[in-house]
């Protein structure tokens, strides 16, 4: 259980942490955008990365796959560190990473983007386990990537990373640019895979869609973690977080 | 015997032909280039000096080491691809994240290097290349007379053009050419070696090069230079068919082939400048090329 795994001394810390991220720092360029980030996440877990925009959500996402420039701190993935290991390498070790721009290729076709990414571990969701999951790609399955739809382009980029195997999931803004009813699909889907044991870390403005789908939430702030919010207090805390977004 | 427009079918159809065996050498060549152009963004200069090294390759499989034809055509683009994959390894991977100008000038450097290397050593009047004894002669098919080695030119071409089209239109390592090609990181970031693809598409598209260059040694003399002198119309060629269509360069390089052929029949004082007038007028109407994608 979580709230077993979870360590008394600091909050959000968990005492197994898939994923532990301390002091990581990043840079665009001249540019210094993340200024020592810390955060856990446990197996199993959902956590969201709240925050305004450029506060290093985004970066936070980008450095621990490994597609930024120049980063420092540590990120270890079941106590691998992998600061030093290019993206690939990091990918292989369990990470499937949908970007904010969903990443669709518009040289390959919907099948072509579901079956790119290489399988990286055992486990990973068939293509009629995917198509049960997203009715509406296996309709689109010949069609162009980018021919589709925003929802199901953002359909296709999160199922093509469940194919691999991956156990952690990192979701940047899912829900970005989707109307309601796409956005219910996707918090059910999030919650389906989080019933599966998938692991997830969602970068999300919309902190009323990330309520019904994460487990805690960390408010990142000028490229710094500055608060934890665990998602059964977050009525309690609710003034607080509007202060931190801005709302 | 009947005339098309005056001309004697023989000379329409032997230029038709010659027109096919350029349009042949365009295509590979083109194709080559379209390839390392998509996925490296870098216009390799190199390339008829790579078209030459094949060329040489076989003859000196032959004159040195006894290697007939079809080992030469086998080994030859293995031999000088594995020098394409060394300058990509050691130079270009080194100027990548640079303006394409600077690809242009280190592969264009390399190109008289090597062309300066093989000129110092063989000179420039050019070596002799047999055709293999299985394509020798030809046949009369009453219109014309089809030599068998030019019949083979223009069927390996095709075979290579489609073979190499299949592979990256319709296979997986395509997918992830193509995937490499349009978004590097995120491919990367799905656990994709894209500087080893990187590395093996240089190293394929010389290749192709190279085999461009056997092809070509029995018809032409090895010579130096051989690459210099049709470098340009390649790039031509490359042009008008959009920098990096694959499909492009393959119709453009047969389509030019046989319109500078006909152009040698019909009106011989532009044959030599007809595929440059068509890349103007390409360029005014179409500037990404007739199968290029507007950024």
């Amino acid at each position: 259980m979580l709230t077993e795994a979870r360590s008394a001394g600091r909050p959000g810390a968990v005492t197994q942490p898939l994923l532990q991220v301390r002091g990581l720092e990043a840079w665009y360029g001249e540019s210094h955008v993340l200024h020592g980030i810390d955060f856990d996440v446990a197996p199993g877990e959902v956590i969201t990365l709240l925050g305004r925009n450029g506060a290093g959500k985004t970066t936070t996402l980008k450095s621990i796959i490994g597609i930024m420039g120049k980063r420092k701190g540590s990120v270890k993935l079941e106590g691998t560190e992998t600061i030093g290991l290019p993206s690939r390498a990091i990918a292989r070790l369990g990470i499937g990473y949908v970007p904010e721009e969903r990443g669709i290729y518009s040289s390959l076709s919907v099948e072509e983007n579901l079956l790119l990414p290489p399988q990286v571990k055992p486990g990973g969701l068939s293509l009629d386990q995917i198509f049960t999951l997203f009715p509406n790609l296996k309709e689109r399955i010949n069609s162009q990537g980018t021919k589709l739809s925003g929802g199901e382009q953002q359909m296709l980029a999160i199922g093509r990373i469940l194919r691999t195997g991956a156990n952690l999931l990192l979701l940047d803004e899912p829900t970005e640019g989707l109307a309601p009813v796409i956005i219910d699909q996707i918090g059910r889907t999030i919650a389906q895979l989080k019933q599966q044991g998938f692991t997830i870390i969602l970068v999300e403005q919309n902190f009323r869609f990330a309520a019904t789908v994460a487990d805690r939430h960390y408010v990142v702030e000028q490229g710094k973690v500055i608060d934890m919010i665990p998602n059964a207090e977050l009525d309690r805390n609710i003034d607080k977080l509007h202060g931190y977004l801005g709302v | 015997m009947f005339e098309l427009l005056g001309i004697p079918p023989q000379a329409l159809f032997g230029q038709v032909l010659l027109g096919l065996i350029n349009g042949s050498f365009y295509a590979i060549l083109s194709l080559g280039l379209a390839v390392i152009f998509g996925l490296l963004n870098i216009i390799n200069f190199t390339h008829g000096a790579q078209y030459m090294m094949g060329a040489f390759v076989a003859w000196m499989g032959l004159n040195y080491l006894g290697l007939n034809y079809w080992a030469a055509l086998v080994l030859s683009p293995i031999v000088v691809g594995f020098t394409g994959v060394v300058i990509e390894r050691l130079l270009l991977k080194r100027i990548a994240h640079l303006d394409h100008l600077y690809g242009l000038l280190l592969t264009f450097g390399l190109a008289l290097i090597v062309q300066g290397l093989f000129r110092n050593s063989y000179g420039s009047s050019g070596l002799p290349y047999q055709i293999p004894p299985q394509l020798a002669g030809g046949h009369n098919l009453g219109f014309m007379f089809l030599p068998n080695y030019r019949g083979w030119v223009v069927i390996a071409s095709l075979v290579v053009c489609l073979a190499t089209w299949f592979m990256i239109e319709k296979t997986k390592l395509g997918a992830y050419l193509r995937a490499a090609t349009e978004n590097p990181t995120l491919t990367q970031a799905f656990g994709i070696n894209v500087p080893l693809l990187v590395t093996l598409t240089y190293g394929f598209g010389v290749a192709l090069a190279a085999f461009a260059g056997v092809l070509a040694a029995p018809i032409y003399s090895v010579n130096p230079n051989m690459g210099a002198d049709l470098i340009i119309v390649v790039f031509a060629v490359v042009v008008i068919g959009g920098m990096g269509s694959i499909l492009g360069s393959i119709i453009t390089g047969f389509s030019l082939g046989l319109i500078e052929g006909l152009t040698k029949v019909f009106y011989p004082e532009a044959s030599a400048t007809v595929i440059f007038i068509i890349m103007v007028l390409v360029l005014l109407v179409k500037p990404a090329g007739l199968f290029g994608r507007t950024a």
